[in-house]
């Protein structure tokens, strides 16, 4: 008798068909893969378990008993459904033991029992074998010590089956293995972990059974002991999307930028980041460098230190062979390197102000006159060229970006970097988000920018995505360059390899 | 096979032509319309009210609070906030007539207070600017520290005791008149015209702007942030420092407690008009309404023999409702 079984579960959002039948199959006690490419539908199908969506159709069954599909993730709890997710759902001040109880204190004479509750939270952290203080602030503690006061809390709300999304993304090797002790633990004691991650070694090490998903779909499942990693590779990648390949060309010989070097330790106390370390490559006028890694892998960090966005502790960096000090975005723009960041709405739009606003920001300096005025002629012209360029659709240069879609914000990012025309162009998951047309649409804007020479350095998680766009392709991991391809030679399973584990398969090729 | 993609429908586009939506029209209109049937209900009750010698007793008392109102509007719109600024105004008024009495030279008086008390403002607004950018001390906290220190450097500074004795030119500055319009009140019209202009049109403004509507986005946009910041209490402690001439000058001397309870009305008026706490949104003529608003209700309930403590009543009951009103109007839109 399964402990969770999802049959048939739809889940669709404006315009989008996020999940067309996806089904998963979870036995007590087991610690199960979650396994598939991004947008593959995972984050929604755990969402939809833990009560944080409700789906539109299929069945779900828990312990032997039907889940309505409007359930609130607290009710979820209560059956035994607790999901820990990558952004902590921690008070920050509040002790160890506070959170551990938050809602549920124990209550002597009406009042907390303050003793009773630490004494609680001590047992639970000793049975999971972990030695933190129940009084400490939850703020002074580091991210994998976070991480394990979310999973005592699950244990203190008698949780059946923990959902653990991307557990090891922050966490550095030596932490891995102590999450990893501790889900055998959980284990030990009955409870179902399902356990999503890219990290296929982990799932070697740690998952009795996984299951696949794609497009939103069912793929696979079954028993890990007797798949590889190459073969859950292969049944994660495959899929019907086309994207425009780039037409080879000549590349100039003399590079514009040249990255030598470049290394960043995270600070201790940030939840996000990767440390980098000993970054080098150049990049050709013309070309497109596709930066491939799995989430967490730097490759956003190093673009951050590229635009001086945040600092780097080592390393050079030189632009057509002039070095760089960059401490600012500001400088970053006037030296000639451009960023499109990664999230659209909370690092580049300003979702209430006008389109023309939006698109003029960064190149007001141009379109100013004597006096700081803004030539809004010249503006409404600059908005007007870049609309028909690159096909924004709009209803009005004057309405918020907020009320366009997510690809036509885009458009309006990427024409706000185009008019001030870098020699160096970063975009950071240029596509994430936004419909096949306008990815299309997208990815010609990158090849129209490289053909006039600008250098242009294309970060996706997609794979068919940093396949068809780039001209070569440097993998990361963990903060490191794993691997660098011309374009031509790569192949989807190679990439994954090289991004999960840091070394190309062994298959030889001939 | 390359994909060739049809143009997507966009979902999110606005209907071709929208009904006549009266919750976005009362959110533009609203304030104004309310001042105009205020204006409208006070002239009914008593004629006097809309007697010339009136009308230009409240624009001169909107002025002296209304020019710093004109700053504060930068400020909240970096989501920011100013509560120094009555305190300040008292500092700069009691600095500027003391260097007149105690060291005036062959400069007009006016010339000497008017360099001084903007001297101070400018300065201390640049010091609050630059506590709340580098020391990374939220601007409540920092601003709130300063309308404690200046009021306390006011007292200091001539023992709590008013300095008067100003010549005809000082006071010509808060009495005088150009072709009958008071000169606090032509003042006001400029520094407002200039702000409507700077915020409009200038690339000032529109920094302003982003920086209030989403400062990490501002930063990788290019914006100097920072300096931004620092700029819009520069300008706020400036026309502070301004005020404050102008209401010892009308007063005909500096007083220890002029300017109490100045940031309220001030931050009042700005909201009253339109623009968000949390930054981003808002603009001068909003303020300029709020600010009216606040002078005619004051003024008509005095002239309706009701007493100045229901007056406080009253006021803070419109602050209510007008954000509330603006926050319903914003989640009616989310709901079209």
């Amino acid at each position: 008798m399964a402990l969770l079984e999802a049959q048939d579960i739809t889940k669709r959002f404006p315009g989008v068909v996020a999940l067309g039948g996806a089904s998963l199959r979870v036995e007590p006690g087991e610690v199960h893969a979650l396994l598939g490419e991004n947008g593959a539908g995972k984050s929604t199908l755990l969402k939809i378990l833990s009560g944080a969506q409700g789906s539109d159709g299929g069945h779900l069954t828990f312990d032997a008993k039907p889940l309505r599909p409007d359930d609130t993730p607290s009710q979820r709890q209560k059956a035994g459904i607790v999901t820990i997710y990558q952004e902590f759902n921690l008070q920050p001040f509040l002790s160890v033991a506070e959170n551990l109880y938050l809602g549920r204190e124990p209550l002597r004479f009406g009042l907390i029992d303050h003793r009773q509750m630490r004494a609680d939270a001590r047992r639970i952290l000793d049975d999971l074998g972990l030695s933190l203080d129940p009084d400490l602030e939850v703020s002074r503690l580091n991210v994998a010590d976070q991480q394990m006061v979310e999973i005592a809390r699950a244990m203190t709300l008698q949780a059946k089956l923990i959902i653990m999304d991307e557990p090891t993304a922050a966490l550095s090797p030596r932490e891995v293995d102590i999450l990893h002790r501790i889900v055998g633990t959980l284990k030990a004691r009955g409870i179902a972990v399902i356990y999503v991650t890219h990290r296929l070694k982990e799932v070697k090490a740690i998952c009795d059974a996984y299951t696949v998903l794609r497009d939103g779909r069912f793929v696979a499942s079954g028993q890990v002991s007797d798949v590889s990693i190459d073969d859950m590779v292969r049944l994660m990648i495959g899929r019907d999307v086309a994207f425009l390949k780039r037409p080879p060309r000549q590349v100039a010989p003399t590079p514009v930028l040249r990255i030598d070097g470049v290394s960043r330790r995270r600070g201790a106390h940030e939840a996000r980041g990767t440390s980098l370390d000993n970054i080098s490559f150049e990049v050709h006028a013309g070309e497109i460098v596709g930066l491939a890694g799995l989430v967490g892998a730097g490759r956003t960090d190093l673009a951050r230190v590229l635009y001086g966005a945040d600092r780097k502790d080592s390393g050079r960096i030189h632009l057509c062979g002039r070095a760089l000090d960059i401490q600012s975005p500001a400088q970053a723009l006037s030296a000639g390197i451009a960023l499109v960041p990664e999230d659209r709405k909370q690092q580049g739009c300003f979702l209430d102000h006008s389109i023309r606003h939006n698109l003029s920001l960064s190149g007001l300096k141009s379109l100013s006159r004597p006096g700081g005025f803004v030539d809004e002629g010249a503006e409404r012209r600059l908005v007007e060229t870049f609309r028909q360029k690159l096909r924004i659709r709009m209803s009005s240069s004057e309405a918020a970006i907020g009320t366009l879609s997510g690809g036509n914000q885009q458009k309006v990012l990427l024409a706000r970097c185009m008019a001030l025309s870098p020699k160096v162009l970063i975009v950071d998951e240029p596509t994430r988000g936004i419909d096949v047309g306008a990815k299309a649409d997208v990815h010609q804007v990158l090849f129209d920018m490289a053909s006039e020479g600008m250098a242009v350095i294309v970060i996706s998680s997609e794979l068919p995505e940093v396949m068809a766009v780039s001209d070569r392709i440097i993998v990361f991991r963990e903060g490191r360059i794993t691997g660098t391809l011309e374009a031509a030679d790569a192949d989807e399973e190679t990439l994954m390899a090289l991004m999960a584990t840091g070394s190309a398969p062994q298959a030889p090729n001939p | 096979m390359t994909a060739t993609p049809a143009p997507a429908p966009d979902l999110s586009a606005p209907p071709a032509k929208a009904p006549f939506d009266t919750v976005a029209f009362l959110r533009t209109w609203g304030t104004t319309l309310f001042l105009l049937l205020l204006i409208i209900g006070f002239a009914a009750w008593n004629p006097r009210f809309l007697s010339l010698r009136n009308a230009l007793n409240i624009l001169t008392e909107v002025s002296i609070y209304g020019v710093i109102a004109v700053g504060m509007t930068f400020v909240i719109l970096t989501a920011g906030v100013d509560l120094a600024v009555g305190s300040l105004l008292a500092f700069a008024a009691i600095a500027a007539a003391w260097v007149v009495q105690h060291m005036g030279g062959d400069l007009p008086q006016w010339l000497v207070a008017l360099g001084v008390a903007s001297a101070i403002g400018l300065a201390a607004g640049y010091a609050h600017g630059k506590t709340i950018t580098w020391l990374k001390v939220p601007a409540f906290i920092v601003t709130l520290g300063g309308m404690t220190i200046w009021r306390g450097a006011t007292l200091i500074l001539n023992d709590g005791g008013p300095i008067s004795g100003f010549d005809a030119g000082y006071r010509w500055w808060g009495t005088g008149a150009v072709l009958g319009v008071p000169v606090p009140v032509i003042l006001f019209a400029l520094v407002a015209l200039a702000g409507h202009v700077t915020l409009r049109y200038t690339r000032f403004g529109r920094q302003v702007y982003a920086v209030g509507g989403n400062a990490e986005a501002a930063r990788l946009a290019g914006i100097n942030v920072k300096a931004i910041l620092i700029s819009v209490y520069v300008i706020v402690g400036f026309l502070a420092g301004l005020s404050g001439f102008l209401l010892s000058a009308r007063l005909g001397s500096a007083e220890a407690v002029a300017g109490i309870n100045y940031e309220l009305r001030v931050i009042a008026s700005v909201v009253i008009g339109g623009a968000s706490l949390s930054g981003g949104a808002g603009n001068i003529r909003g303020t300029l309404i709020g600010a009216l608003l606040i002078g005619v209700l004051s003024n008509g309930l005095v002239i309706m023999h009701v007493s100045s403590y229901f007056q406080q009543v009253v006021i803070g009951l419109i602050i209510v409702a007008a954000v509330a009103f603006d926050a319903y109007a914003k989640s009616h839109r989310g709901k079209v």
